[in-house]
């Protein structure tokens, strides 16, 4: 039986059990931390950095989707320098790739546009990187835009821990990352895949899509997935 | 009461903005008694004039004469608002940024020429390396997003700044 705790997120007590993440327990609170790579059901990666949060007694920021809670912890998750740093983080994400919204298959309707929104980001600060990378159509019925992509390892994590394909992963490193298919195939040509398509519905932006949407036409639901997750207990 | 002097420029983008602007509809009635409408597309100045207190600017900066004419525009305008997209991010001429210009010259105007092939080299502004967002090459005093911005942003914006305000934009606005 896990242990309860109780920890305070923005001075508020909450009851947790112990091995929940600061996430976890603040949305069984009904208390939303924002967040890009973060997926319920799927074990967190910790990748975009939109979730961090204050830890009193703690010098950095904190992940909340991977920093586990801890009794007594006092958590904010909201303040100036928080919401300082997540414009960065976005303005990161939206610098290191080419991301167009006005010709996107997700326009409206992609949370990494949104994320900005909310978070006032009007502009990017730092310089462009515009790098020069491929769109993968060579599977029949998805794209792979590599242009759009944050890394965020959602499909890598569905296909693995979901569908249980474990097709998709991320090949080089650093700023050379990449989403690769069937170790480093053209993604039509990955042996493994079943084309079940959960890996487009979670896509946060337009980098996974289905083939013939138009502009704004990619409209995701991740709902169906979320439930699957649950019934299978989530991520173990 | 002393007029506003607002100006407009249209850059390298589709005249979207400009289109927006004009989709106020009756609420340019209402900017235009407290603003003079000094250069732009909408008018018919030559120059742009040399006291200009406010400028809204569309469009990325990608050639040699966008790069001039918004270097003019910030010495001549107390406030130089990036209008959209384009001015705000690149946007759409900025896809052209990750292949070099000689390679984009060669396709459209050698490999996607039926006839008397070759790039223009006479009479027209050379392209910058990148199409850019205003703001790497100039200060820039407010950023209003949107592909193109809702006319409602740009009256709020515009609206403010006659007033003798910076607006508060905040969540109103978004790329796209």
């Amino acid at each position: 039986m896990p242990q309860k705790i109780s920890i305070r997120i923005d001075g508020e007590y909450v009851n947790a059990t112990e091995g929940q993440t600061i996430m976890e327990a603040a949305r069984a609170n009904g208390k939303q931390i924002p967040g890009l790579c973060y997926m319920e059901g799927l074990r967190p990666s910790g990748s975009c950095r939109l979730c961090v949060v204050e830890v009193a007694g703690v010098a950095r920021l904190l992940p909340a989707c991977t920093t586990p809670a801890q009794n007594g912890m006092l958590v904010t998750t909201n303040s100036e320098k928080l919401t300082r740093y997540r414009r960065m983080a976005v303005e990161f994400l939206l610098l290191e790739r080419n991301h167009y919204c006005a010709v996107c298959v997700s326009n409206n309707h992609c949370e990494l546009q949104e994320m900005a929104r909310r978070l006032g980001v009007t502009h990017v600060s730092l310089p462009y990187n515009y790098p020069r990378l491929p769109v993968d159509v060579s599977h029949p019925r998805f794209v792979l835009d590599h242009n759009r992509c944050i890394l965020c390892t959602r499909c890598v994590r569905v296909c693995a821990e979901l569908e249980g394909a474990h097709v998709l992963d991320i090949g080089g490193r650093g700023i050379q990352s990449r989403i690769v298919a069937g170790l480093n195939r053209p993604w039509g040509e990955a042996p493994g895949c079943t084309s079940c398509g959960k890996c487009v519905q979670v896509c946060p932006t337009g980098a996974m899509a289905e083939k013939g949407c138009a502009v704004e036409e990619m409209v995701k639901s991740n709902e169906n997935i979320c439930k699957l997750a649950a019934h299978r207990g989530g991520h173990a | 009461m002393k007029k506003v002097k607002l100006a407009t420029i249209w850059l390298d983008g589709c005249s979207g903005c400009h289109m927006s602007l004009l989709d106020m509809d009756e609420a340019l009635a209402a900017v235009l008694r407290k603003a003079d409408l000094v250069y732009g597309p909408l008018v018919d100045a030559q120059s742009f004039p040399e006291d200009v207190d406010v400028t809204l600017v569309e469009g990325a900066v990608s050639s040699e004469d966008d790069l001039e004419k918004v270097r003019l525009v910030r010495r001549n305008s107390r406030v130089v608002v990036a209008l959209g997209d384009c001015a705000t991010t690149g946007n759409v001429p900025a896809m052209r940024n990750p292949i070099p210009v000689r390679e984009i010259l060669e396709r459209v105007y050698v490999e996607g020429a039926d006839e008397q092939p070759g790039a223009p080299a006479q009479g027209v502004p050379k392209l910058l390396k990148h199409a850019l967002p205003i703001h790497e090459v100039i200060p820039v005093d407010l950023h209003v997003p949107g592909c193109p911005p809702g006319a409602q942003a740009i009256l709020d914006a515009v609206g403010a700044l006659l007033d003798g305000r910076m607006p508060e934009l905040g969540t109103k606005v978004k790329f796209g």
